[in-house]
């Protein structure tokens, strides 16, 4: 039956799972108090958002900064669903919940299909300002919707989900998140994709129907973000349109991108650690730094505007040396003297087999995106290569 | 006459937005055609700007002092500021995967922001000093600062096709849009050339700040992300890489948005219409109007 079972592959679920039955027993012995559990909330929220968005990003290799926009429609449809059912005789218990789960999946996926289509004829920069622009188009329908659709300016009312069992909910629809979307890029579907990534010319040729793939990656992607939403606006008890904003979208992918293109359980990682260390960089600084002598000084003599924002100042500043770290040519030397696994390696006395690399992991220098920079960049990058400058000679006389 | 009034406002107002988008659309369009990275910063560089000179302006100085010096000051800074973040932020990243290009840009972004944030505070700052008032053309309200944003708009464009067609750097500048390995090979410092776009798509950044603070005289810290997006998409409307196409959907854009602006009723889904304009726009076409098309590789 397991002719294949591969530690590996299902070691993600066996970590979420453990954490989430520690979480369920803390709290019902009362053991975690009142801002983890609202913590674990989002946390559960960024790892929906970041594995569903690494799926377009990392296996279709399409970018997308409106992931946000899928949210906002599934927290606003889910959301005012859950506010209808609340009224009549389903009350807002678990039947609630899945209703409003399904109807917020299915709304944003039909979204995702209506953003496929353009990605049909579109890539790269392009198809990634189609999917900011459908996200701002989501906002603004949102934003200027009437009072008793859904809320407008004033943002839509959302019952409020138990606060001591939410996490649990969200954390069993991030296994089921992963279940799902593991197993889809498994199966041979998932592998279509990552072809139609490498090489979408060479797919095609192979007889994979690319149009199909690409509306269905970005229905699923879209639906788990519905999904996300929905949880979202559980977890609020008002869902306003300013939080699903641009830069939203941009610290969904900055979780995808920190996390390692094409790594399912890197997104996982990212996501956690990015919200853990948001909130708790955030409590840092309103706690104990703004009571050191550095921030009096601070905030007297150079700084109007709140401290807490040193917090976007840091994570910024980590997210461009990290980028610079991870992917500047010109660091390669000091990237290898300093590599994690080959210094364990060592540390173990394990020979480094470079023949054996994870099938579903992407690396960082080889991860082809759409976004071709071309013809510029590889004449830098390949310019001994004669394989490929014949090719491209080649293909001058070609029909292309 | 209601007619001609609506049509005349439409011109002028929509030219003059037009123009903002325009100028700011041509620092995303150079760079992307020469340094091939989608430069996220260039909208907080606007940002910096109108801080530079609305902080000026609200010194004791006199009017006349202090309007001159504070656009000369906010060109100098967001100059200097472009070339920086060229130094720091991308060009280590030359050669690296552009995703990676884009979050370094990204990170850049929201640094500019937060430091704005944490000096100047999320409260709007304001002048006074810089209503220009208006005055009436054939009845029609238009006010100066539409005007002075026209003429700069126009001076940019005929001074930028110049340059670029005429002089050695702007040729050499095509050269390395075109082919940067070859343009290389013919001897052109490309580490310079980038510097110079930069260096140019700041200082029309910078140009563009103080044309929208002529027009609405209030900043916070994301003054200029709005603007940065949309001039954006103004840029992919008119075909990206290309200066006349950047120079053609930025005034599309800033007319269309005039248009729904002055029709009551579709007003508050102006930004939905632009933004539906551009999926519809690179639907029918997809490289934008005035876009290369690109070989695909086999």
């Amino acid at each position: 039956m397991f002719k294949k079972f591969k530690i590996n592959h299902y070691i993600n679920y066996f970590v979420i799972a453990v954490a989430l039955i520690v979480f369920a027993i803390l709290s019902f012995t009362g053991g975690i108090d009142n801002s983890t559990t609202l913590l674990l909330e989002r946390i559960a929220i960024s790892i929906i958002l970041a594995v569903s968005l690494s799926l377009v990003v990392g296996f279709l290799g399409e970018l997308s900064l409106g992931h946000a926009g899928f949210m906002c429609i599934g927290a606003y449809i889910g959301g005012k669903v859950s506010a209808l059912l609340a009224q009549t005789g389903i009350g807002d218990g678990i039947g609630n919940l899945i209703i409003s789960l399904i109807v917020g999946a299915v709304a944003a996926a039909a979204c995702g299909v209506v953003v496929g289509i353009p990605a049909l004829r579109l890539r790269g920069d392009y198809l990634a300002i189609v999917t900011l622009a459908f996200g701002e188009i989501v906002k603004t329908l949102f934003q200027n919707s009437s009072d008793n659709s859904f809320g407008g300016l004033s943002g839509l009312s959302t019952p409020r989900y138990n606060k001591t069992t939410l996490f649990i909910i969200a954390f069993v629809v991030v296994l089921l998140t992963l279940a799902v979307i593991q197993n889809f890029i498994r199966s041979k579907h998932g592998r279509a994709v990552t072809a139609v990534r490498d090489n979408e010319i060479a797919a095609r040729a192979t007889g994979i129907n690319v149009t199909k793939y690409k509306i269905m990656v970005f229905a699923l992607s879209a639906a788990f973000a519905g999904i996300a939403g929905v949880i979202y606006s559980f977890s609020q008890n008002k869902v306003m349109y300013t939080h699903f904003d641009y830069n939203y979208s941009i610290e969904i992918l900055v979780m995808v991108v920190l996390g390692g293109m094409g790594s399912i359980n890197g997104s996982i990682i990212s996501a956690t650690l990015l919200t853990f260390f948001d909130e708790k960089l955030r409590l840092w600084i309103s706690q104990d730094f703004s009571k050191t002598q550095l921030a009096q000084f601070l905030t007297t003599y150079v700084i109007k505007g709140d401290l807490a924002v040193f917090k976007d100042i840091i994570y910024a500043l980590v997210l461009i040396l990290i980028v610079i770290y991870n992917n500047s040519p010109s660091l390669k030397g000091l990237r290898e003297k300093l590599n994690l696994k080959k210094l364990l390696s060592k540390l173990f006395k394990r020979k480094h087999d470079p023949s054996k690399v994870k099938d579903d992991e992407a690396r960082w220098d080889v991860v082809p995106t759409k976004i071709e920079m071309d013809e510029v960049l590889s004449t830098d990058v390949v310019i001994d290569d004669m394989g490929d400058n014949s090719a491209d000679i080649g293909e001058r006389g070609g029909n292309k | 006459m209601e007619v001609l009034e609506f049509i005349l406002s439409v011109i002028v107002n929509g030219l003059s937005q037009g123009g903002i988008y325009a100028m700011i659309a041509i620092g995303y369009t150079m760079v992307y055609g020469i340094a091939k990275l989608l430069n996220f910063a260039h909208g907080d560089i606007i940002m910096v700007a109108a801080y530079t000179i609305i902080v000026t302006v609200n010194t004791s100085m006199p009017i006349g002092v202090s309007l001159p010096l504070s656009i000369l000051l906010s060109i100098v800074i967001c100059v200097l500021l472009g070339v920086a973040i060229e130094k720091v932020a991308y060009k280590p990243l030359r050669g690296a995967s552009p995703l990676a290009v884009l979050i370094t840009a990204i990170g850049v972004s929201y640094l500019l922001q937060s430091i704005a944030q944490i000096i100047f505070g999320t409260a709007p700052k304001m002048t006074a000093k810089l209503d220009l008032g208006a005055f009436k053309l054939f009845g029609v309200p238009v006010k100066f600062s539409a005007i002075i944003t026209l003429v700069i708009t126009v001076l940019v464009m005929v001074g930028l096709t110049m340059f670029v067609k005429k002089s050695r750097t702007g040729r050499a500048m095509v050269a390395v849009s075109e082919d940067r390995g070859a343009a290389q090979l013919m001897g052109i410092n490309v580490n310079k050339i980038i510097t110079i776009t930069f260096i140019i798509g700041s200082a029309l950044a910078a140009l563009a700040g103080f044309c929208s603070i002529i027009e609405a005289p209030s900043v916070t810290s994301t003054f200029g992300s709005m603007p940065g997006i949309k001039a954006f998409t103004a840029a992919v409307i008119g075909g990206i890489g290309s200066i006349p196409g950047a120079m053609l959907g930025g005034i599309m854009l800033g007319i269309v948005e005039c248009i729904a602006n002055k029709i009551p009723v579709i007003a508050p889904y102006t930004d939905a219409i632009e933004f539906s304009i551009l999926i519809i726009i690179l639907l029918v076409k997809p490289t934008g109007f005035l876009g290369k098309k690109r070989r695909e590789k086999v």
